[in-house]
Order: C-alpha cells, then sequence, then structure tokens
C-alpha cells in the first residue's frame, strides 16, 4: 500500500531527540503485510531504537534479502538508502557496501526462509568475516509470501495451519551464529519491545558482526495452537535470561544501579551495557556456555532470549584487513592510480 | 631424409609430467629468446591435476612476430613415457625428437621421417647427484642447457635469467648454473649438428613487454581504480584475483598510514563474490569479481539484479571449455552468449573482447569507467589462451590526466539546490539515469533500490506500462552504450576484397598470421575485429560490404554469429562459420586451411596477381 501517503505534518508536542528529530523521521512508507504482523512491531522497535540514538536517519543503509521480513525495510527510515537483493544473498551485498563506506550504519534485515534455508551459507559467511553490521532476523518458521510452507526454522512436532506435522530439524539461528563467530547475538520476541528496543540499540553500538533473532509471529499462517512461533506459545515459554539497559556513553547514564544487580559491560565504541540478569547462572561473555545452555533449555521446549552472547572487543572485517580510514567510495585517482611513471617501472621489469 | 632447416623460426614443444618441476625451466628456455631480441609465445597445456599427469609447454620462436599458435611441431623435447607415441606422431616430417636415451627404445617406438637426438640425461643425473629430487630438477636445468647448445642461443642470457631467477639464494644458483652447463658442453661436444633449427641475435622485440593476461587485468583493475575484488578461485581465472593482491600489496599502501586502500575477499562461492561487488557498487565503490563459466552460472541472478536494479557491476571472465566443469584447463571462447544475455528475463550486458595483455589492462580499466558510466554489469571477455599464457605486448600505457568516469552520480549540493532526482528518470535521453549514493543528504535523494517492476522515482509499481517505459529506457541505455565501448578493428586486405572475416579476442594473433598466409595464396580479405557487444554501425557496413563474411570462434555453437543474426539483425546466409573448439588455442594453420578450402568449394579462382579472389 505504498501509495498511501503518509501525512508529513507533526503533532507539535511529539517528542524530539537531541538531532531535534521525532519519530515520525525515523518512519517510512505504510506497511504492506498483514494486520498484527510481528514485522511491523520489529519496525517500530527499529525506528524507536535510531530514534533514541539520535543517528542521522541518512547515515544508515538498509539491506534486506526476499520475503515478508525483507519488504519492511521500506516501512521504516524512509530517508535512508535501502536495498532489497536477491533472495538469501543480502550478507555478500551488505558485506560489499560496507567495503565501499565503513563511515554508515549498516542495518541487514532477513527472515528465516532467507538466513535458514536460500541463505544459510551466506549468513554463516558473514558472521564469520565479522562484518560491521545490526543483522535482524524476522523469525517465524514459516514462508509468508508464498503462503503458508513450513521454513527451516520450524520446530520437529509443530503443526502447520494446515494440519502437517514438521518432521526435519530446525536450524537454529542463534547456535549458528555463535559458532559461526557473531561477536554480539541475542534473541528476542516481537512483542517485548522492552527487551528488544536496548538490544538493537546495543547491537548498533556494537562494532561488529551483531545477530539478533527476533521471533515474530506470522497472523496469517502460524499464529494457531500446535505452533512454536505463535504469541501465545512464545509468551509462554520465553526465557529470558537478562534484560539490559543500553546507555550511548557513560555521561548519559540516567539511572541508579544498586551494586550486584546489575554487570556492566563497556562495547569498543564507549557505549555503556547494564545486564540485570535474570538467570542467575548465565554468563552472557561465555561463548561456550552460552551454546550450551540455549541448547539444553531449547531441547526443554524453552526460547531463550536475551543477550545470550556479547565480546565487547570484537575486531570487524575492516580491522582484518586493515583498511585506510578513509571511506573507498571518496577516494579518486590521486588516491587510486599508481599513475604512468610507476608503469613505465613495471613495463621495465617485464622485459 | 627431409630435415628441417630454420633460423629464429620454429615451434618447439616439451611433453613433460606435471610437478616435476619443468615449468621454470621451460619458462627460462623461452624468455631466453626475448633476451636475444627474437619474439617467442610460450603456451602452457597442462590438466587438471597437482602431481602426475602429464603436461605440455609449446614454444613458438618466429622473428616475424606472429604469437598465435602456429600448428605443428619442428622439435619435441619427450621427457614424458606417458604420452611418447602421442608426441612422436605430433612432430612435422623432417622434425626433431629429443629425447633421453639413458634406457634403449625398440625402434617401433620411432618414425623414419623424424631426426631423433638422444642424451642420457638420467644416466648424467644419477652420475652426478644422489638426492632424487635434486636428480630430478636438475634434469630439467639440462636439458635447457642442451638445447641452448644445440640451437646456438647464447649461455651468457640463460646464465643472466638464471641468476634473476636465484637472486639472493647463492645457495641454488651455483648448482643451477652448473646443470647448464653440463648440458650446454654435452650439446657442443655431441649434438653440435644434431639440429637444424637455429638461432641468432635478432632486434625484433623492441620495446615489447612479456606478461599474463590475468596480471595485465589485474593491473588495469588497479590502475582503473577498482578497491574491492571479491572471488572464489577457479581455473583460470585464479591467478587474476592473485595478481590483484599483489599489485595492490606493492601500489596500493599507503605509504604514512601503512594502510591499504583495497579490499580483497575470497568468497564464499561465486554467489557472494558477485554479491559483494554489487554492495560496493551500489555504494559507490569501484569493484569487480573474476571468474570463469561455470562461476557466470552462479552469478546470474545477480547479473539480473545488477541489470534491472542499475547497479555498476565489472566481471572478467576469463573463459575455459564448458558446459559443466568442461576443460577446466583448456581454453574456448564459449561463454559468450552465456554472458551476453547472463540472468532471467529480458537482459543483455556489455561485453568487452581483448585481444592480448595490453587490451586486457586497458580494457579492464575502461570496464569499471563504463560500469559506472551505464550503470549496469560489464564483462571483460578473456580466455585462458590470453590469461594465462605470458604473451608479447605493447608495453602497458597510461595517460596521467586521465580521470575516471564515476558517471551521473548526483551530489549532495545538486539535491541541495533543487535539482530534480528520480532514481529511474531519463533526463538526458540517453536512457542513463542518476544515481546517489547512500548517505549524501539528510533528506534527499534517498531511495529504495529493488528488483522489482519499480516507477521512474524508484517507487514499488506494479503497473505494466511502469515496466515497459523502465525496460524500454534499458534498451536506450544499451544503444548509448554503442557509442561508449571499444569499437571493431579493420585490417584492409592489400586490394579490394570479396570477403570478409570477423574475429575476436584470442583468436587475434593466429588470423593476422592466417591472413597473410591466405594473401600469399591469392585469396585476400578484409578482416574486422570486434572489440564489444553491442555492435556498433561499423559492423553492419562491413557485413552488407562482403558477398560472404568468415566469423572465426573458439567455440562449437558460433556463439558470436549466433549474436550477430539475433541480436544485430543481418542476414545468417552471409555468414560463414570457421570454428575451433577443442580446447587447445587456434592455429593460423588451421584458419588458412579452413578459409582456402571453402574459398576453392565456393569456386572462387584465386589470382595472385592483381585482382582479389
Amino acid at each position: 500500500m505504498t501509495y498511501v501517503t503518509k501525512p508529513r505534518l507533526h503533532h507539535p508536542t511529539l517528542a524530539k531527540n537531541r538531532l531535534g528529530f521525532t519519530r515520525r523521521d525515523y518512519e517510512g512508507n505504510v506497511s504492506t503485510l498483514c494486520a498484527g504482523c510481528g514485522h511491523d512491531s520489529i519496525s517500530a522497535a527499529l525506528i524507536q531504537a535510531f530514534w533514541e540514538l539520535s543517528i542521522e536517519p541518512h547515515r544508515v543503509a538498509k539491506l534486506s534479502g526476499i520475503g515478508c521480513s525483507s519488504k519492511t525495510p521500506d516501512y521504516f527510515l524512509g530517508n535512508s538508502h535501502g536495498f532489497n537483493t536477491v533472495h538469501g544473498r543480502m550478507p555478500s551485498v551488505l558485506t560489499g557496501a560496507n567495503l565501499a563506506n565503513r563511515d554508515l550504519i549498516y542495518l541487514g534485515v532477513s527472515g528465516d526462509g532467507d538466513s535458514a534455508s536460500i541463505g544459510l551459507g551466506q549468513f554463516g559467511h558473514v558472521m564469520r568475516r565479522g562484518v560491521n553490521m545490526t543483522y535482524i532476523l524476522e523469525n517465524n518458521g514459516v514462508y509468508g509470501l508464498t503462503k503458508g510452507q513450513f521454513s527451516a526454522t520450524a520446530d520437529k512436532g509443530s503443526k502447520a495451519k494446515r494440519g502437517q506435522v514438521n518432521t526435519e530439524a530446525p536450524v537454529d539461528t542463534v547456535s549458528l551464529a555463535l559458532i559461526m563467530g557473531a561477536t554480539f547475538v541475542a534473541r528476542s520476541f516481537s512483542g517485548d519491545k522492552h527487551q528488544l528496543v536496548p538490544l538493537v540499540k546495543a547491537a548498533i553500538a556494537h562494532e561488529g558482526a551483531a545477530f539478533i533473532d527476533v521471533i515474530s509471529p506470522c497472523v496469517a499462517f502460524n499464529n494457531h495452537p500446535g505452533s512454536t512461533k505463535s504469541y501465545d506459545y512464545v509468551r509462554e515459554h520465553n526465557e529470558a535470561v537478562n534484560r539490559l539497559d543500553f546507555w550511548p556513553s557513560r555521561e548519559a547514564i540516567t539511572v541508579e544501579y544498586k551494586d550486584g544487580q546489575v554487570i556492566e559491560v563497556a562495547q569498543h565504541d564507549g557505549s555503556i551495557i547494564k545486564l540485570r540478569k535474570t538467570h542467575p547462572d548465565y554468563d552472557p561473555g561465555d561463548r561456550t556456555r552460552a551454546l550450551t545452555y540455549i541448547q539444553q533449555h531449547q531441547a526443554l521446549g524453552e526460547v531463550v532470549t536475551g543477550l545470550l552472547y556479547l565480546h565487547p572487543e570484537a575486531e570487524d572485517l575492516h580491522a582484518h584487513l586493515n583498511t585506510c580510514e578513509v571511506a573507498f567510495n571518496r577516494l579518486g585517482e590521486k588516491e587510486l592510480c599508481p599513475g604512468a611513471g610507476m608503469l613505465e617501472k613495471i613495463n621495465a621489469a617485464l622485459r | 631424409m627431409k630435415r628441417i632447416e630454420s633460423l629464429n623460426d620454429f615451434v618447439i614443444k616439451f611433453a613433460n609430467v606435471n610437478g616435476s618441476g619443468s615449468a621454470s625451466a621451460n619458462e627460462l628456455f623461452a624468455k631466453s629468446f626475448l633476451r636475444m631480441g627474437i619474439p617467442v609465445s610460450p603456451r602452457n597445456i597442462f590438466p587438471s591435476n597437482i602431481q602426475g599427469l602429464p603436461t605440455w609447454y609449446e614454444v613458438r620462436v618466429d622473428e616475424k612476430g606472429w604469437l598465435g599458435r602456429r600448428g605443428g611441431v619442428d622439435l619435441m623435447v619427450a621427457m614424458n613415457p606417458q604420452t611418447w607415441d602421442a608426441d612422436v606422431k605430433e612432430i612435422d616430417p623432417g622434425g626433431y625428437l629429443f629425447y633421453d636415451d639413458t634406457k634403449a627404445l625398440p625402434p617401433s617406438k620411432f618414425r623414419d621421417d623424424i631426426h631423433v637426438i638422444g642424451m642420457p640425461l638420467t644416466e648424467i643425473c644419477n652420475a652426478t647427484y644422489t638426492d632424487s629430487r635434486e636428480r630430478q630438477l636438475f634434469k630439467n636445468i639440462i636439458y635447457v642447457g642442451a638445447l641452448a647448445g644445440m640451437l646456438g642461443i647464447e649461455p651468457e642470457v640463460i646464465a643472466e635469467l638464471i641468476g634473476e631467477q636465484y637472486k639472493g639464494k647463492e645457495k641454488l644458483l651455483k648448482p643451477n648454473l652448473n646443470a647448464f652447463k653440463m648440458g650446454l658442453d654435452h650439446a657442443r661436444m655431441h649434438l653440435k649438428e644434431a639440429c637444424g633449427l637455429k638461432v641468432k641475435r635478432a632486434y625484433a622485440v623492441g620495446e615489447k613487454i612479456f606478461i599474463e593476461g590475468n596480471a595485465a587485468a589485474a593491473l588495469g583493475c588497479v590502475y582503473g581504480g577498482a578497491t574491492v575484488c571479491a572471488w572464489y578461485p577457479i581455473t583460470p581465472s585464479s591467478s587474476l584475483a592473485e595478481a590483484f593482491q599483489r599489485y595492490c600489496s606493492r601500489l596500493r599502501v599507503d605509504k604514512e598510514t601503512g594502510k591499504n586502500k583495497f579490499a580483497i575477499i575470497q568468497g564464499e562461492d561465486e554467489l557472494a563474490s558477485v554479491g559483494i561487488a554489487i554492495g560496493a557498487g551500489w555504494n559507490g565503490a569501484r569493484a569487480f569479481t573474476a571468474t570463469s563459466g561455470p562461476g557466470i552460472s552462479l552469478m546470474t541472478e545477480f547479473i539480473g539484479l545488477a541489470y534491472f536494479a542499475e547497479i555498476p557491476l565489472t566481471i572478467i571472465d576469463v573463459q575455459r571449455g564448458g558446459p559443466s566443469t568442461g576443460m577446466p584447463t583448456r581454453t574456448q571462447q564459449a561463454d559468450v552468449l552465456a554472458c551476453a544475455y547472463a540472468s532471467h528475463g529480458d537482459t543483455k550486458h556489455v561485453l568487452l573482447f581483448p585481444e592480448d595483455p595490453n587490451e586486457c589492462f586497458e580494457f579492464a580499466a575502461q570496464a569499471l569507467d563504463l560500469a559506472d558510466r551505464l550503470q549496469t554489469p560489464v564483462f571483460l571477455m578473456t580466455d585462458l589462451d590470453i590469461g594465462m599464457n605470458q604473451r608479447l605486448t605493447a608495453p602497458l600505457k597510461w595517460d596521467d590526466s586521465r580521470k575516471y568516469d564515476r558517471g551521473k552520480v548526483m551530489s549532495a549540493e545538486e539535491l541541495e539546490a533543487g535539482k530534480e532526482f528520480g532514481r529511474y528518470l531519463d533526463v538526458d535521453g540517453d536512457g542513463i539515469p542518476y544515481r546517489t549514493l547512500p548517505g549524501t543528504h539528510p533528506s534527499k535523494g534517498a531511495y529504495f533500490t529493488r528488483g522489482t517492476t519499480k516507477n521512474a522515482y524508484a517507487t514499488y509499481s506494479e503497473a505494466g506500462s511502469d515496466y515497459v517505459t523502465n525496460v524500454q529506457r534499458l534498451l536506450k541505455k544499451f544503444e548509448t552504450a554503442k557509442t561508449l565501448v571499444p569499437k571493431p578493428v579493420l585490417t584492409p586486405a592489400k586490394v579490394p576484397a570479396r570477403f570478409g572475416c570477423i574475429y575476436y579476442g584470442s583468436t587475434s594473433p593466429a588470423m593476422s598470421e592466417a591472413l597473410e598466409a591466405l594473401a600469399g595464396q591469392g585469396i585476400f580479405i578484409n578482416a574486422l575485429r570486434v572489440r564489444s557487444f553491442p555492435f556498433q554501425d561499423e559492423l553492419f557496413d562491413f557485413v552488407a560490404s562482403h558477398t560472404k563474411v568468415f566469423v572465426v570462434e573458439q567455440n562449437r555453437d558460433a556463439q558470436l554469429k549466433t549474436l550477430l543474426v539475433n541480436d544485430a539483425g543481418i542476414n545468417p546466409a552471409s555468414l560463414i562459420s570457421v570454428l575451433h573448439y577443442d580446447g587447445t588455442p587456434i592455429t593460423a594453420r588451421f584458419i588458412t586451411k579452413e578459409i582456402a578450402e571453402i574459398v576453392a568449394a565456393l569456386n572462387v579462382r584465386p589470382i595472385k596477381k592483381d585482382k582479389a579472389a
């Protein structure tokens, strides 16, 4: 329904962020997804997070693959460039875009078909490379645009709307991201904005491969009894291991914390994450134990959410490749062309 | 018995076992001619294998400067028992067989119309060296020494080359020089007049350089301003990305900061590689990927996206024989159609056909300009023959006043000044719209890139009229491309000719030689070397002005001819295909014979003097 233009008028009392923008400045076109779709809640959480962080919308590049989830970048950050690429291949395009200009913020939006089936390979490799990005997987366990086929994240034994039972093992994207080397890994639920928004903010601040798997129920094809990705199921089985507050800097902290209740993690960019543990034995700094914990609780049918792993000193692809500080797309002949004199020398060595 | 006697004009073929260390010795041998001022063109004929399978190295020495594969062998250096019979068979009558006669072979293993030159290589090695690897490696240098002695290559030249090769590795220098000397002395003593092929210093190389096409193309990417290279290993293109890495490490590291002004990603597959290049192109960096036919197949969905979403992209296709894994280590021009129409839906792409390393360099840099200017995928169609063989070529040239053509990129200032921006709006009538780069302006110029149908302002649209307008504009853009891509090169016959010939890419040196040979037979042909697709008017005029036009290609299905008929509407009756596709580079002898036969069949009597056939 992108032909419907949203009114540009704002209510004068709308709150403004540090840049003087209201949340409306972070919106995009009107969503064409079904009413009640979890993906729209995620878009709203993204809008909230970018607004709260006072990031200039045009300094964000949004990239997505193909599917319901991948349509959503059209529905937020209307002043950002977006790229709806090909099915399952957003990670490679995002990698290239990131190499071309390291100064922008890269947001990858994908779905479970896009990332866990056709794009499983690229999903894994973009984590390996440590591309500085926030990768949001809007996970509903089902193919929406093609009307209700199981996706690879559907749990074994879960039921489709028309009654078939899934017999294949699910791909656990969170565990996979951990194994492949992502340095920020979280899981959340589209229906829990209070958990999701700070996670998104912390992921954006993270200078490495940040991945958030967001369970996002499909109201049209996967919100019935027997589904393990329905609103009801996820609410009943949500096991949040922690709650977090995100502060862009130490100075910005406005809440007083009692000692012993929170763990503080400082990220590379100076941002602070205050973690309130809800499961006392969970340590998001321990990758191996995180993997075991997730596996154990998943086996019990629980959906483990929260910040699952964070490597605060992560390095990104640009650091690995030792690239220059100036964005590649700003380099010209002067910086890139070795010139005729050098070519003469090269010629001479080839005789 | 006939004895081939020739000065500075012959073909020597080495039959070796892969992994036996012959490659560097053979290369040393080939280079020695250049240092004596005689043009040489070596070709590797190698298996898909690291060790054990047969491999050949064919060296054509020709003072006249013909660099194509000639066909035929004057001297076979037969070092591989596995391929002995076939190797012996290949020698031209009156030619020479050089072999290791340590172990006697029955007469049935030889031919009586060739001259056999034996040398006890194994015996000499076994007597000199105790280590088995040394025995194998030095055997190669010893036969180079013997050949130098027989042919009359100046020993100082080879000593100089050995010196360059082992510079800084003094331990290896001396034994190699000794081995060379051992071979040389043996030949001088025993094989002085054994061979009628001789070498004499000449002055025919001039300023030319000796370089592989892949290295030249990589250097073209460095000079053309590519900052992102994404690739996946595939023969015969891998050495291109590796050369880019090598040149960048030397030429693109900031001296003050030690930071790289380039990024090279070895992707997990060709899909990721082209995806990375597209992402970088979308975001305003110059990017390329290098691959071969199977990689192109994998990339095609993405190529359709880049075409329809109008993203600059340079793809270097170092062609090999297909289909499937085909002939991974042999050459063909068999991806022409696959690239011209790569992807689903109605797609057409710009192709460039370099003839040699010099054009690999020039066209690689130009491809990056064209991709930015036209906002579309541009293919550099090279092949294994050009890419993986060192070729004598004109020195690479760069004009320091040359500016990169970044195409139509709207700036923040232009947006601020109120210039109208429609991502897919044809404002200049050339079919090329303006684009903006991500992050340009806070409130103007952002758009959503998609492979789906959209209107001129990049808004999603399923309206048929929007689709038609857009793809018609893409056709107009393709017309514009004709004015930008390299024009064909005409080589007119010495006298007015009825026949024409169209050829492209690595066929070029063999074709030039064939034209002269045909002229010698009284068959005069005007030749047009196609350098790009879309085809320009020169091509139509050329076909129209000849009764028949030969189209010489290195593939089975006459792919360029198909393109001429299909895309340019040329009457197929006026075109005659000459096709070579066994995986070896096309030869002048093959072209000459084919064309001469067809001309004879067309009942044209060649006239030597002043009239054309």
